[in-house]
């Protein structure tokens, strides 16, 4: 969390007080702790060292005086984490396995991977990535360039380098973990001596995650100690470390119960698309949020799914299944332990070997990638299991199932505006296919929640999309679909705290008088001076299809004039291709307004992206 | 120059700060953020021949879902007389099909309606009809507004010397302003854009709607006393000797203001052809001069004459028209409905009048109206058949014209496609009329196309109880007070004042020349058809000869007295004015 310098409280003069928020613009929290560590160096040794050199250091927390010889004296002994994270999840595992290091004694680093000085890799001896996949096999925003870095003709050879890598990703697409392949390959090509096997954590992250984080820990401990048997130098503490996260009071393990207070369809009847508005209560939770977090939410699948599941394979769903220690019935374990709408590779894997159907079995060779696409696109679980018929044992088709993850969902307000409530908007997936009707499950269990009900919930924080922390800032929001929902909360929090900024939304979807979702508080917005341009882009109101990299493209100059003047970008929604294609599109504006080359606008916008004035939230 | 009242209504501003009806047009259609145009436009657009509407019956569902009404805009054509061409025929019907709702609207003053024309959409659509040489300036708003003319089939020599008066009129009193061709047909500007000279209208046009008819005796279809001026054209031995003109009629009321009511027109005198322009800009600009601008409810011509005289007024009118009125020619009419079926013309032509049940031409289900129309449209489509489409006073569709041969054709499509409800119907569904009213129209407060077949079917039940099938009774259903379905002319009448509740209206005559009054206020379909059980039982039983319904209730004393003015009958009668 960034924070506004209180002009109260602090010894600053108002240039001074202008600096430092320019200076705090963007940074997140470990970047924040970092600078608080490295200030708090410069008054305890009085020697004033250029902040530059600490950065290029780049050490976590280092005694200014001593930065860059400690870089020099500590790389051997050192452990180096990187990670590239888009959610959140693989920030999260990074950070636990440096704090699981950091208690064992070890010298360890944290470093977000757009933070990490690719220079010094040739320099180091350990280094574990943790890094996540995104949508049709891309990095994470903070990890683009340091996967372009690893992946051009600059990568320096490493053959002094020991390294592991644990990607995460969602096997549900074909592209499942890809960059953490990529890179895993990549080092070892460079000739990086690999400690042991990828990790591969899927929507249930602990089950790999763990496992590898636990030999990640025996390794480093094993080779730094062998290495070196002194202390490792002090450091000054930072006010709260960056690596010991506050624990909050419901998590995924243990949500809070929402009441449901609104379920409202805000697309209309004759439209394609059935899109929601919720409306939760938090009261009592003490749960906070702040705009672009995201809100988990325990699902319950469709009890007509699982009677399709153990009707299919004439299960009984009564008896009780073991799995990992656990016991329940068959149908719990289906309704709310097992993810059995969306497919999965391994499952797949495992249900060719019992199928032994040709088609199947080519789908998942090398050459069937195609297929493999097109199944994991089309079909779900139910539909595997018609097509494919096979036998199951309860047991194992417990155990090959994913574990059903909670879904994330963008928040759609801001509590400075809806108080003790959360918003979300919700795209019903509900549609027929293969001759039955398909539900997504987190949707579905929204959309059909009776009025009284209470949904397990909890907050998922979002650093990396966060609204400006100097509120004179322009804002420019990309959000297509129901990738709008966290700009409602954007739009909200701005209006309520009166910032001085401007709002610039770009929305699209299939039709103006169907889809055009919260059209009357946008309305509103433009008319009370909340929202200052709102362009649209609807594909199918004629003849050519028009989207929001279409209205980007018109609005070329004066977009580009914005972001030259420090406004922040962001998107959200469909990763796959509208990320994509918007990305392309500011490419293409930054050449064109900004006078600059392909190459150029590429750095110029990874650059934004680092200071975070480039932020996605796709997914 | 106007009367300095009260304060102007709002209208009046918008109108006056309009650059000659320009308004905002143009900004609020490049507002992609809403499917409105901006208040002060919503009444300017009129005088552009469209209304902003909106689907009321998804108006609740659509504010829940936070979107805001389903807005569209109907479009009505300036179509004096009613009279297209097969080739403008099949181009109206395109239109519908692409752009509108897939129907054509035959209205109650011969013009054509679009309904559902979103307005991303508006001015291609507008453009298209313009290239079908029609257009649609004027057909609403504070202006004269679509000229309509009596389409009697027996007359057809005559329609067509009537029917270009009327073309020649509305073409005289059509504003000047560029405005339209401007914003609708990108006509660039020329100097003085925003300042035309409006000759008839000046800067700030009419305080209300005008409406102008032409009526041939001894049909009343365009119902002329209901007009603010009318033309009863005087023949003699077939020839046209001139017109007895009317003055000061409109049926527009509100519901409990006694200070609006409907008004028959009076008889003002009677003009030479040649002098139709001229007494028609002394009536226009009379009203333009004194005609109340403070509140649009009391503002159209009748309140004018009301309020100062009908003597002032005709004073007034002579002194701007340069001579003393001859005094009005004798004249009667019969009825005020139309003549169905086929007519024998002159030159081995015939017309045939379909019934278009409320004006509404669709295709639905096995009644595929459209589709019949085109056929025969398209087999005529050459601009040398002479074959024509007038649109009736009456909602109804006469094709004039029809080369005898062709004759059998057309009744082979017409029956193919159902479209032969004049054959089979009974005379109150043929003649019944009724309002556009919900889902679209702003102004209804009850059903009334909608409910139009199903209410007609639930009062013949009654009259075959009463062994009254083939009784001619005028029927009119309004969705509100205002006067579209002209129900204050029927000899039965439901004029909505809530989903469900209606004013029953009771004993006009069958010439419009009586209006009707109230009989039971604010009652549901069961108490209506309650009391016109009980009423039908008595005209079966005690009906002198063939008296008309509306008729019989008055003389039988079952009515109580109109609270409003009702022409008498007699003052218009050859004998009587010859006396």
């Amino acid at each position: 969390m960034s924070a506004q310098p209180n002009r109260i409280l602090s010894p600053f003069s108002e240039d001074k007080l202008a600096l430092l928020a320019r200076l705090t613009e963007g940074l997140d929290t470990d970047s924040l702790y970092w600078l608080s560590g490295y200030v708090a160096g410069v008054a305890a040794s009085s020697r004033h060292v250029p902040l530059s050199a600490a950065v290029a250091a780049n050490v976590a927390v280092p005694l200014p005086a001593t930065v860059a010889a400690a870089a020099e004296t500590q790389v051997s002994t050192r452990l180096t984490i990187v990670y590239g994270s888009q959610t959140g999840n693989a920030k999260r595992q990074a950070e636990a396995i440096a704090r699981d290091a950091e208690g064992a004694g070890l010298n360890v680093r944290l470093v977000r991977a757009d933070a990490y000085n690719t220079k010094e890799l040739a320099n180091e001896r350990l280094l574990y990535v943790v890094i996540s996949t995104q949508g049709d096999g891309d990095p994470p925003d903070d990890a683009r360039g340091f996967v372009e870095f690893l992946a051009g003709k600059r990568a320096p050879k490493l053959p002094q380098l020991k390294f592991a890598v644990l990607g995460l990703g969602d096997s549900s697409y074909p592209q499942f973990c890809a960059i953490g392949t990529k890179i895993d390959a990549r080092l070892a090509e460079l000739g990086a001596t690999r400690l042991f096997a990828r990790g591969e954590a899927d929507l249930d992250i602990a089950s790999v995650a763990a496992p590898w984080s636990k030999q990640a820990l025996e390794q480093a401990r094993e080779l730094l100690k062998a290495e070196s048997p002194t202390p490792r130098a002090a450091t000054v503490t930072p006010l709260r470390s960056g690596v010991h996260a506050h624990v909050p009071a419901w998590t995924r393990e243990k949500p809070f119960a929402a009441p449901l207070l609104a379920n409202q369809r805000i697309s209309a009847r004759n439209g394609t698309k059935d899109i929601r508005h919720v409306e939760l209560s938090l009261e009592g939770s003490g749960l906070a949020y702040h705009p672009g977090d995201a809100l988990g939410v325990v699902v319950t699948n469709p009890p007509a799914l699982v009677d399709a599941v153990l009707a299919q394979l004439k299960f009984d769903g009564e008896r009780a299944v073991t799995a990992q220690g656990e016991a329940h019935s068959l149908r719990e374990w289906l309704l709310r332990k097992r993810e059995i709408t969306a497919l999965s590779k391994p499952f797949l894997v495992e249900h060719a070997k019992r199928a032994k159907n040709a088609t199947l079995d080519r789908a998942l060779t090398p050459e069937g990638k195609d297929a493999l696409r097109e199944l994991l696109g089309d079909y779900q679980l139910i539909d595997v299991l018609r097509t494919f018929a096979a036998d199951w044992s309860a047991e194992e088709f417990v155990a090959a199932l994913r574990p059903l993850a909670p879904r994330m969902y963008s928040i759609a307000s801001s509590q400075k505006a809806v108080g003790d409530e959360v918003h979300l908007t919700v795209a019903v997936l509900d549609y027929e296919k293969f001759g039955t009707r398909h539900v997504g499950a987190a949707s579905q269990f929204l959309a059909t929640l009776p009025e009284d009900a209470d949904v397990p919930v909890f907050i998922e924080e979002n650093e990396r999309f966060r609204l400006p922390a100097d509120a004179s800032r322009d804002v420019i929001m990309i959000g297509p679909g129901t990738g709008v929902a966290p700009f409602r909360g954007f739009i909200q929090e701005r209006a309520e705290t009166g910032a001085k900024g401007r709002n610039w939304l770009f929305f699209g979807n299939p039709h103006f008088r169907t889809d055009f979702l919260y059209q009357v508080e946008w309305q509103k917005a433009l008319k009370d001076g909340s929202l200052h341009k709102l362009d649209l882009a609807f594909s199918r109101d004629q003849s050519e299809k028009v989207y929001v990299q279409h209205s980007l493209r018109r609005r070329g100059k004066e977009l580009y004039d914005w972001i030259a003047n420090g406004a922040h970008v962001y998107v959200c929604g469909d990763a796959t291709r509208m990320a994509h294609d918007v990305d392309a599109a500011l490419r293409d504006i930054v050449i064109e307004h900004g006078g600059k080359s392909d190459e150029d606008a590429r750095d110029f916008l990874n650059q934004l992206a680092s200071e975070r004035r480039y932020a996605r939230d796709v997914y | 120059m106007s009367t300095t009242a009260p304060a102007l209504s709002p209208v009046e501003g918008i109108k006056t700060r309009s650059r000659r009806l320009r308004g905002t047009l143009l900004e609020s259609l490049a507002n992609e953020v809403t499917g409105a145009i901006a208040d002060d436009d919503t009444q300017l657009i009129k005088f552009h021949g469209s209304y902003m509407q909106d689907d009321r019956d998804l108006r609740e569902e659509r504010r829940a879902a936070k979107l805001e009404p389903d807005y569209s805009f109907m479009i009505r054509t300036r179509l004096p007389g009613g009279v297209v061409t097969p080739e403008q025929w099949l181009k109206l019907d395109a239109i519908a099909q692409r752009y509108a709702n897939g129907t054509l609207r035959l209205t109650t003053r011969q013009a054509f309606q679009f309904h559902g024309v979103i307005k991303r959409e508006l001015k291609a659509t507008l453009q298209a009809i313009n290239a079908s040489l029609i257009d649609t300036i004027a057909a609403c708003g504070d202006v004269n507004r679509n000229v309509m003319a009596g389409v009697n089939p027996l007359q057809s020599a005559l329609h067509a010397r009537i029917h270009d008066d009327a073309a020649k009129l509305s073409e005289f009193l059509k504003p000047k302003t560029r405005a339209y061709y401007e914003i609708w047909l990108d006509e660039e500007k020329i100097a003085g854009s925003g300042e035309e000279y409006e000759p008839i209208y000046g800067a700030v046009y009419l305080p209300r709607k005008f409406k102008v008819a032409f009526a041939v005796p001894p049909f009343n279809d365009v119902d002329v006393f209901a007009n603010d001026l009318g033309f009863i054209a005087i023949v003699e031995n077939g020839e046209l000797l001139g017109y007895n003109v009317t003055v000061g009629g409109g049926l527009g009321a509100t519901h409990g203001e006694p200070a609006t009511y409907p008004r028959l027109a009076d008889v003002l005198g009677f003009v030479a052809p040649d002098r139709i322009n001229a007494i028609a800009e002394a009536v226009v600009t009379t009203q333009r001069d004194f005609g109340g601008r403070a509140d649009r409810k009391h503002a159209r011509l009748k309140y004018t004459i009301d309020d100062r005289g009908l003597d002032w007024f005709k004073a007034e009118v002579e002194r701007r028209f340069g001579a003393p009125l001859r005094p009005a020619r004798p004249f009667r009419f019969e009825h005020n409905g139309d003549r169905f079926g086929w007519v024998e013309g002159t030159n081995g032509r015939a017309h045939l009048t379909l019934r278009i049940e409320a004006g509404r031409v669709a295709d639905r289900g096995e009644h595929t109206h459209l589709t019949a129309l085109r056929k025969i449209a398209q087999i005529h489509a050459d601009e040398n058949s002479g074959l024509e489409f007038r649109l009736t006073p009456n909602q109804n569709l006469l094709i004039a014209n029809v080369p005898n041969e062709d004759r059998a054709e057309i009744d082979e499509i017409v029956a193919e496609h159902h479209l032969d409800l004049y054959r089979t119907a009974t005379p109150l569904r043929l003649n019944a009329l009724a309002c556009v009213a919900l889902p679209t129209c702003a102004l209804a407060m009850a059903e009334a196309e909608r409910y139009l077949p199903d209410f007609t079917g639930k009062v013949e039940a009654l009259l075959d109880r009463h062994g009254l099938r083939d009784a001619r009774i005028h029927l009119r259903l309004s969705g509100c007070p205002n006067g579209c379905s002209r129900p204050y002319l029927g000899e039965i009448a439901l004029i909505g004042k809530a989903p469900g509740r209606y004013n029953l209206m009771l004993g006009a005559d069958v010439r419009g020349q009586r209006l009707n009054r109230l009989h039971r206020e604010n009652v549901d379909e069961a108490q209506i058809l309650a009391t016109l059980d009980g009423l039908f039982a008595r005209y079966a039983g005690e009906r002198s000869g063939d008296e008309a319904f509306g008729d019989f209730l008055v003389h039988a004393g079952l009515l109580a007295e109109a609270h409003y003015k009702v022409i008498p009958v007699t003052l218009l009668e050859p004998q009587a004015a010859a006396a």
